[in-house]
């Protein structure tokens, strides 16, 4: 194992893309994520790798849609209003079925927003975000190490079940500094994929063909409920554990009486928090789903049994509470607090909303 | 005794599927002329098709090599990542002129501006076909379409953009040429034209563009055989037919 480095999220990412074999990044500038592809642009020549300044976000998500559908590991990064372009590219993507990974490193919204760090883009990034039936896969980070693994993890998975995945990171993330250990490079073969454009290795069927377009009606409801099936295999295997370290993180929920609940950077407030409220003697515990989608519901579900009440909190006015609502199913109370337009709660303020929750007298 | 020789067939990079465009269309005409130069030029198996979104939708069908189907304007930023990631593989784009030069532009122009390895052919036959007739960027001033039923009024829709002249400003293409497939002669032009452009690519020269000022007689409302009057008459005065930049003088050799 090689020594921990100090780097910020931002730039470990793009260094953990270089690890996983991805070769080819396009991209278009945007704050706040703009280390990673200045790191991308020194770092991918080195090994032989391309590094394109798109025109656009459009171009740019339209590249990685021809370097996938060519067989490359290849990714693509922006922030909100950039990833809002990339949602007609990220539609023929996961209608082509073709593998790629796309980092939003997330600002305050709608519109131009701000620079600041949120948490508003979950519904685009685990509703499909572009037109028509389709879903990616969305890993929430909530330290510099994670953003390693996950990125790498983001790869295996893109290549696994042929879909985009997303990397869903705040602001506050990318740019954060902390210690984080690099695991050993992958090596990956362009031609490793039988159904890439250019293949030179024999296949069946004579020729590849990477298209989104059916015109019969009979053709097309195959195709989605052939993505819909692979969508339930995601689920299932994410259910079923196989996926267990990148799927959700509990922390002091056996007993606990209130659950919170939080991804990303408000994880971490969130343990605090939980830590607080146990030295006033309120039993807080922690979920944080670390896969966005698919949502780790069956935690959920089960606490519900068990607990008396969720406290969602989000860096948003109210967005993976409907998720969270749903796994509970009116079992229990859900509740919510948010801070939004690039605001990030305190653990104080957090505290307050539990005492009145717990204590509501 | 007479011995037989067989002087046409289907070209080898070619598929036996017929073609879905209108009775008298161009598009068939030069896929034709697509195909026998990838023959040609011994470069069949090696091609990887961009098809766009519009008549030409469905390019892949009439072709044997690998294809991808972008999306409406982007199959020149498709083809760049291919090209990059297959730099060794004859990538080309097949686009019309709502595609190109209406929702595309800003990927067509920075294609060119990289100096992408790879060849546009860029089918101008100025009016939206799949969509059924609409005003597109290269409508002549006066022509009646779908959305432009006054016929196209340069002080509200500007004029007809004129593609082949914008990328010729351009530092990095190396060849960027305008031809038709209206007359046998012009045809042969056209022919040269593409092959020139293809050998270029295969011989890792740069940015090649071919446009072909083409016809839409089911949605002009002429028989093939006027439109190519009209062609002639009306389009080729606006869109002149010749070679706009040719760095390393291929036309002439």
């Amino acid at each position: 194992m090689a020594d921990k480095v100090l780097m910020k999220g931002n730039e470990v990412i793009g260094e953990a893309a270089v690890l996983a074999g991805c070769r080819y990044y396009f991209g278009y500038p945007i704050t706040p994520q703009s280390e990673l592809p200045a790191y991308l642009a020194r770092r991918l020549p080195e090994v032989e790798g391309v590094f394109l300044q798109a025109e656009s976000e459009v171009a740019a998500i339209n590249m990685v849609y021809g370097a996938a559908s060519a067989g490359a590991r290849v990714m693509t990064s922006s922030s909100s209003p950039g990833v809002s372009l990339k949602q007609e590219g990220l539609s023929y993507i996961a209608g082509a079925e073709m593998p790629c990974v796309v980092v939003n490193v997330v600002r305050g919204g709608p519109g131009l927003g701000n620079i600041s760090p949120a948490q508003s883009d979950y519904w685009q990034a685990t509703r499909g975000g572009g037109h028509g039936d389709y879903r990616t896969l969305v890993l929430a980070p909530n330290s510099v190490q994670e953003m390693a693994d996950m990125t790498i993890a983001a790869f295996e998975l893109a290549d696994r079940f042929r879909n985009p995945v997303l990397l869903l990171v705040d602001g506050i993330l990318g740019q954060m500094m902390e210690p984080v250990q690099l695991p050993a490079p992958t090596t990956y073969d362009i031609n490793q994929k039988p159904w890439a454009l250019g293949n030179p290795n024999p296949r069946k069927g004579g020729r590849n063909l990477c298209s989104t377009i059916f015109l019969d009606v009979e053709q097309l409801e195959e195709h989605n409920w052939h993505l819909y099936q692979k969508y339930q295999v995601v689920t299932d295997e994410f259910a079923k554990g196989a996926y267990k370290h990148l799927a959700v993180e509990t922390h002091a929920v056996d007993d606990a009486e209130i659950v919170l609940v939080g991804y990303g950077i408000i994880s971490r407030i969130l343990k605090t928090v939980v830590e607080k409220a146990r030295k006033r003697g309120i039993k807080a515990g922690l979920v944080r789903p670390k896969t966005l989608w698919p949502f780790p519901s069956q935690v959920l579900a089960d606490l519900a049994a068990k607990t008396k009440q969720f406290l969602v909190v989000e860096m948003s006015c109210g967005q993976m509470v409907e998720d969270v609502k749903l796994a509970v199913d009116g079992k229990k109370p859900v509740f919510f607090f948010g801070r939004t337009g690039g605001t990030v709660p305190s653990d104080f303020e957090i505290l307050n909303e539990v005492d009145k929750l717990v204590r509501p007298d | 005794m007479m011995t037989m020789e067989q002087v046409f067939a289907r070209p080898k990079s070619m598929s036996k599927t017929p073609f879905h465009y209108c009775p008298g269309c161009d598009h068939g005409v030069v896929h034709r002329l697509v195909g026998e130069c990838l023959d040609e030029l011994e470069v069949g198996d090696k091609a990887i098709g961009v098809a766009p979104v519009g008549c030409s939708v469905f390019a892949y069908d009439y072709f044997n090599f690998d294809f991808n189907q972008a999306a409406h304007g982007r199959a020149p930023a498709v083809a760049t990542g291919i090209k990059r990631v297959r730099p060794d593989r004859i990538v080309f784009t097949y686009q019309g002129d709502g595609d190109l030069a209406a929702i595309g532009t800003a990927e067509i122009v920075h294609a060119a501006n990289r100096g992408e390895k790879i060849t546009v052919i860029f089918i101008n036959n100025a009016i939206y076909g799949m969509t059924g007739g609409q005003m597109a960027p290269t409508t002549l001033v006066g022509m009646k379409t779908a959305t432009s039923p006054y016929g196209r009024d340069a002080q509200l829709c500007g004029n007809p953009i004129k593609v082949s002249e914008m990328l010729a400003t351009l530092e990095a293409p190396v060849y960027v040429t305008r031809v038709a497939v209206n007359t046998p002669a012009n045809l042969m032009k056209a022919k040269k034209a593409l092959k020139n452009a293809f050998r270029l690519q295969k011989e890792g020269k740069g940015f090649t563009f071919v446009e072909v000022v083409s016809i839409c007689p089911t949605n002009w409302g002429k028989s093939p055989t006027d439109a190519h009057q009209w062609l002639a008459e009306k389009m080729l005065p606006v869109f002149p037919l010749g070679t706009y930049k040719d760095t390393l003088g291929v036309d002439k050799s």
